[in-house]
């Protein structure tokens, strides 16, 4: 049943320096490369050279070149997946390795799931009994944490968009469908101008969000780094102090909630997002509490947590509260306010919790380098690292837009040509389904609720 | 204390739509079958609507037809007025329907049965099944008698604990005051089976003399009516039809329904049971849609030798007072008299994921259900699974493999996965849009599709079937000369384009490419295609269509070859999900729950995610 061909990026894509690996593995494994790899030696393709080589020469689109690359073909059986693989090196960063990964796909691969190298491995009998269940252990905690990643890493005004259009597209597909299943109670008359108005609306916010993808900022690329501390233990300031540092803020980003505020800083390449968070304390206020419970939840999935102490005061129950939230997380104590009396040493909080400290003053920007090179550190050895799933996510999405955006053209042809109304509702349900895809939004009964919900149908 | 002991091959539980369809299919197949009715006066009773088919309903009568079925043979018989609905949209939603002439479809369809070899009637009320080791071995009525059987299908439909409401006035029958079905769910649950309790309603029936026709607009038949059965000959079909009317309701109409809300038994919550959304009370249209200032009603016959008229659009169940105050503020029915009350029924009916695709009980093995009793609305959709039911009961007796039709192949495919695989808290209706294949599963095309399989079951004859297979032939040979004969851009050719409105050719074509043309098609060609032979009126739709929507179906095509992959992947049915392992806890919960049959099946589970079916295909193939 496995026949078409899959592709991802296998190797662990973290600073804009990596050499990346995009892996293509299936029947079409070869021609796909082929059809935007070219070799230095002239007329050589993919398909005529030997298994188990690698070839020197250039990635292009439309003839445009796109990086410089070592291509290794390995031909079935004898390759992980026992199908013929390809695999692309190539040097550019991750922007570039990104690209590389939407040519293969829009060459004619699927982007593979989580796991699923291993899973065909396993199907084509690549290993044996006794491994199966760790690949379905495999494939069920990488999916897990992936959902969980690229809808949580999903920028907020990014999937705003992308629910305010399938809103209405659902909308205009229920107007539609309730025509057709009720044509004595709902006309259509006069609806196909206002539908094709629609869906030129539809094409031009879908083709912005493209060009935003295609720029590799649909995702909160970076290692999610969440800020925790106490009321004014100098959190935001901290905050303010980083972005200081670099200049380089990539992006300003509008929370999904209003209660943390978050900006990306680049450190020499690693990319941190970086979380402020509502300070944690017992409190009756619910507002408040909301915001309490949100920061736990965010130090949950946090790949990094700062955490912030004010030196001039001693450690209290909230402290401990803290203490016990992050105990098991990857996290450097800052120790703020070194302008002041200290009432907390290092020593103090090595008592409850291993890990890095470092002492700051985020008023007077002291220690902030310090905080940047134990960052640094961390990452280069490998102590912090994020999930590379977010990348494929953010191919995975991009192609999601695109058949969305070809569906939507589709309906607008088929306007132009005449085509019956129950034939654009078709290309609409598409887009709808492509565009629920981004953000994690299955169809199932969306459309029959929506029908009954705003259309009154007869007998 | 002796009584009756009967021996039958089936025993078929109720004689509506569903209950006709399961007998006649096991009776045809050969199987001595028994059917139970609680009045024999109400076989193919038609206790709501007086129309069969409309919006995908029409479909489902296609294609029960082409598997050997027989309402649509029992409509061309006994329509009075009928219509294709939505001409002018796409031929996959092009829908028959027909108003019936009630009584005629009840006494016609009486006659088959009785006519029918292997065929028993019996008036009784079921009320016990006797299951022995989790298999059916027969039923007992409420007289005591025991009718063993190998195969037993349920066909109870409106009559389980049925009880009719309006204003504060509960009758506890069936539809029009037939005896209700009282005892047979306590055996049900007995047996493990989970019931639901939904509710339908439907409007007054009124004197056609007390009515002002002058105030309405007169809806009329097609003037060429095109038949329900493949079987049924074209010319054979014409007749004269009658009309019916369209009248709208008014600020004064809504303003009644809203004073009186109060004495609705529907908004008191003397009615428990779940109403279904897409026919809603007209008190419910008023309270939902309250910025809408009318809605429409239709005036339809019940049939040529009776006044009553149906008051399509105005189902309620509030008081007869009521009732008269409001029907009497629609223009034209100032005076009306009702002769028949509006009301609302309850009754009981399964929650149907505990069937199999073949419509048998997952635990139960040899008990089989059709129709409303599965949580289905509509006299279409209850036929449809009547059939599939009657059909599989056979296979099981035989041995056979069921037959199960799936989303790409049929309307009655995706009906029956919805039931079983969808969590339905609602009688369910077919839509069109419930199908994600529909531009293949065409009303046109239900022979095509679905005419093997008729004949593989036995219902179908040899000659009906080469006849399809014929006509495919047909289809194929004229759209592969058409698609190979040239067209030069000559003066006649040109002639004949701007004649038509059509843009003139630049470079040569051929006749395939002129035919995709919205504003062209294949009987507009004629004049400049000399070696077209002369071919059914049916084959050149076929050719029509496939041509003109080429790129659309070869799209779904393609779709569907992918849907077809996972479907062909069939779950072993005793496999123990507690084995598996790293399924998630919903979904292993939910895939121990509905059993699916497949792997598809599964994949369309609320709650069974992408990594748990990759999950699922890991540990199949490790078995």
């Amino acid at each position: 049943m496995i026949t078409d061909t899959i592709a991802a990026i296998s190797t662990s894509t973290m600073s804009n320096a990596g050499i990346g690996i995009v892996r293509i593995s299936g029947d079409e494994a070869i021609s796909i490369a082929d059809k935007i790899f070219v070799s230095n030696t002239p007329n050589k393709t993919l398909k005529n050279v030997k298994s188990h080589t690698i070839n020197y020469g250039k990635i292009v689109e439309n003839g445009k070149y796109i990086d410089e690359v070592l291509v290794s073909v390995m031909k079935a059986p004898n390759t992980y997946t026992k199908e013929d693989i390809v695999e692309i090196n190539c040097h550019g960063g991750i922007l570039v390795v990104q690209k590389i990964l939407s040519l293969v796909i829009e060459s004619g691969a699927r982007i593979a799931e989580p796991g699923e190298f291993t899973k065909r491995a396993f199907l084509n009998g690549r290993m044996d009994l006794s491994q199966a269940e760790a690949v379905m252990e495999l494939i069920h905690s990488k999916n897990e944490f992936a959902l969980k990643s690229s809808m949580s890493s999903l920028r907020g005004d990014f999937s705003n968009k992308i629910n305010e259009i399938r809103e209405q597209v659902i909308n205009n597909i229920a107007y539609i469908e309730a025509a057709l299943d009720d044509p004595e109670h709902i006309s259509l008359e006069g609806f196909l101008e206002e539908l094709g108005e629609n869906v030129d609306k539809y094409i031009q916010t879908v083709e912005k969000l493209l060009a935003t993808a295609d720029n590799g900022r649909i995702l909160k690329e970076g290692i999610s780094t969440v800020i925790l501390g106490k009321p004014n233990a100098g959190k935001s300031s901290l905050l303010n102090a980083l972005s200081g540092v670099e200049r380089a803020i990539v992006t300003d980003i509008e929370g999904t909630t209003r209660d943390t505020l978050e900006e990306q800083i680049n450190l020499d390449g690693i990319v941190l997002n970086l979380i402020d968070t509502a300070g944690i304390r017992e409190t009756q206020d619910i507002v408040e509490k909301i915001g309490v419970q949100k920061a736990k939840d965010y130090a949950q999935t946090a790949d990094l947590i700062i955490y912030v102490v004010d030196a001039s005061t001693k450690l209290d129950d909230n402290d401990l509260e803290i203490i016990d939230i992050i105990k098991d997380k990857k996290t450097i104590v800052l120790l703020n306010k070194s302008d002041l009396e200290a009432k907390i040493t290092m020593e103090d909080i090595k008592e409850h919790i291993n890990c890095k400290t470092v002492s700051i003053s985020a008023k007077n920007l002291e220690g902030i380098d310090d905080l940047s090179d134990t960052i640094k550190k961390m990452f280069l050895k490998g102590e912090v690292s994020f999930d590379d799933e977010i990348y494929v996510a953010n191919v995975r999405q991009k192609t999601s837009l695109q058949e969305a955006l070809k569906s939507f053209k589709m309906v607008k042809t088929s306007i132009e040509n005449c085509m019956p109304e129950d034939f654009l509702s078709i290309d609409l349900m598409n887009a709808y389904a492509e565009l629920g895809k981004i953000v994690g939004q299955s169809v199932e009964e969306d459309l029959v609720n929506e029908i009954f919900s705003k259309f009154c149908m007869g007998k | 204390m002796s009584n009756v002991v009967e021996n039958y091959d089936i025993v078929v539980v109720g004689a509506g739509h569903a209950g006709c369809e399961a007998a006649l299919a096991c009776a045809r197949l050969g199987f001595e079958t028994i059917c139970f009715t609680v009045s024999v006066e109400s076989i193919a009773l038609m206790p709501c609507n007086p129309n069969i088919g409309g919006s995908s309903k029409g479909h489902l009568v296609r294609e029960l037809d082409a598997l050997g079925g027989e309402m649509g043979k029992n409509i061309d018989k006994t329509y009075i007025q009928s219509k294709m609905l939505n001409k002018s949209k796409g031929p996959a939603v092009h829908s028959l329907r027909a108003q019936a002439d009630k009584s005629a479809y009840t006494l016609n369809m009486r006659r088959v049965m009785e006519n029918t070899d292997h065929l028993t009637i019996r008036q009784a009320e079921v009320s016990e099944i006797i299951v022995n080791e989790g298999k059916i071995t027969g039923v007992k009525t409420f007289s005591g008698a025991t009718y063993n059987a190998k195969a037993v299908v349920l066909c109870t439909g409106t009559y389980l604990n049925a009880r009719c409401v309006y204003g504060d006035v509960a009758n506890y029958t069936g539809p029009n005051g037939l005896s209700a079905a009282n005892h047979l769910t306590d055996s049900l649950i007995k047996n493990g089976v989970e019931m639901y309790r939904f509710k339908t309603g439907t409007p007054a029936r009124v004197d056609k003399r007390s009515i002002d026709f002058s105030k309405m607009e007169e809806q009329f038949g097609d003037e060429e009516v095109v038949p329900f059965s493949f079987t049924t000959k074209k010319e054979d079909l014409q007749r004269e039809q009658v009309s019916c009317w369209l009248t709208y309701t008014n600020e004064e109409t809504h303003k009644i329904i809203k004073a009186n809300l109060d004495r609705s038994p529907l908004y008191s919550g003397d009615i428990k049971g779940t109403g279904p959304r897409y026919c809603p009370s007209i008190e419910d249209k008023v309270v939902r849609f309250s910025d809408k200032p009318k809605h429409q009603v239709f005036v339809e016959p019940e049939g040529l030798y009776t006044n009553e008229m149906y008051l399509g659009g105005m189902s309620s169940s509030l008081p007869e007072d009521v009732q008269y105050a409001m029907y009497r503020t629609v223009p034209g029915l100032e005076n009306v008299k009702i002769v028949r009350n509006a009301y609302a029924i309850e009754y009981d009916c399964i929650n149907p994921v505990q069937l199999k695709s073949s419509l048998e009980f997952k635990n139960i093995k040899g008990l089989f259900s059709g129709g409303q009793f599965n949580g289905s609305s509509g006299y279409e959709e209850a036929a449809v699974q009547g059939l599939v039911a009657g059909i599989n009961a056979a296979m099981y007796i035989k041995g056979e493999e069921p037959l199960v039709l799936d989303r790409s192949e049929a309307y009655i495919g995706v009906l029956i996965d919805d039931l079983v695989t969808k969590e339905n808290f609602e009688p369910y209706r077919m839509m069109t849009s419930r199908a994600e294949y529909r531009l293949i599963l065409r009303q046109d095309n239900a022979d095509l599709r679905l005419t093997k399989y008729g004949h593989k079951v036995g219902l179908i004859s040899d000659e009906r079937y080469e006849a399809v297979l014929d006509k495919e032939r047909q289809i194929s040979k004229e759209v592969e000369r058409l698609e190979n004969t040239p067209i030069g851009a000559n003066q006649k050719v040109q002639a004949l384009l701007e004649a038509c409105n059509s843009t003139p050719l630049k470079t040569g074509t051929t006749l395939a490419e002129l035919i995709k043309r919205p504003e062209l098609s294949y009987e507009m060609l004629k004049e400049i295609d000399a070696n077209r032979e002369e071919l059914a009126e049916d084959v050149i739709e076929q050719v029509n269509i496939n041509l003109k929507y080429d790129g659309y179906i070869s799209r779904q095509l393609k779709q569907v070859e992918h849907f077809k992959k996972l479907e062909q992947k069939i779950i072993p049915e005793d496999i123990d999900y507690d084995k598996v392992g790293n399924l998630r806890a919903e979904a292993l919960q939910k895939l121990k729950k509905f059993r699916p049959r497949s792997i598809g099946q599964a994949s369309r589970i609320s709650g069974v995610s992408p990594a748990d079916i990759s999950v699922l295909l890991v540990y199949l193939s490790i078995k």
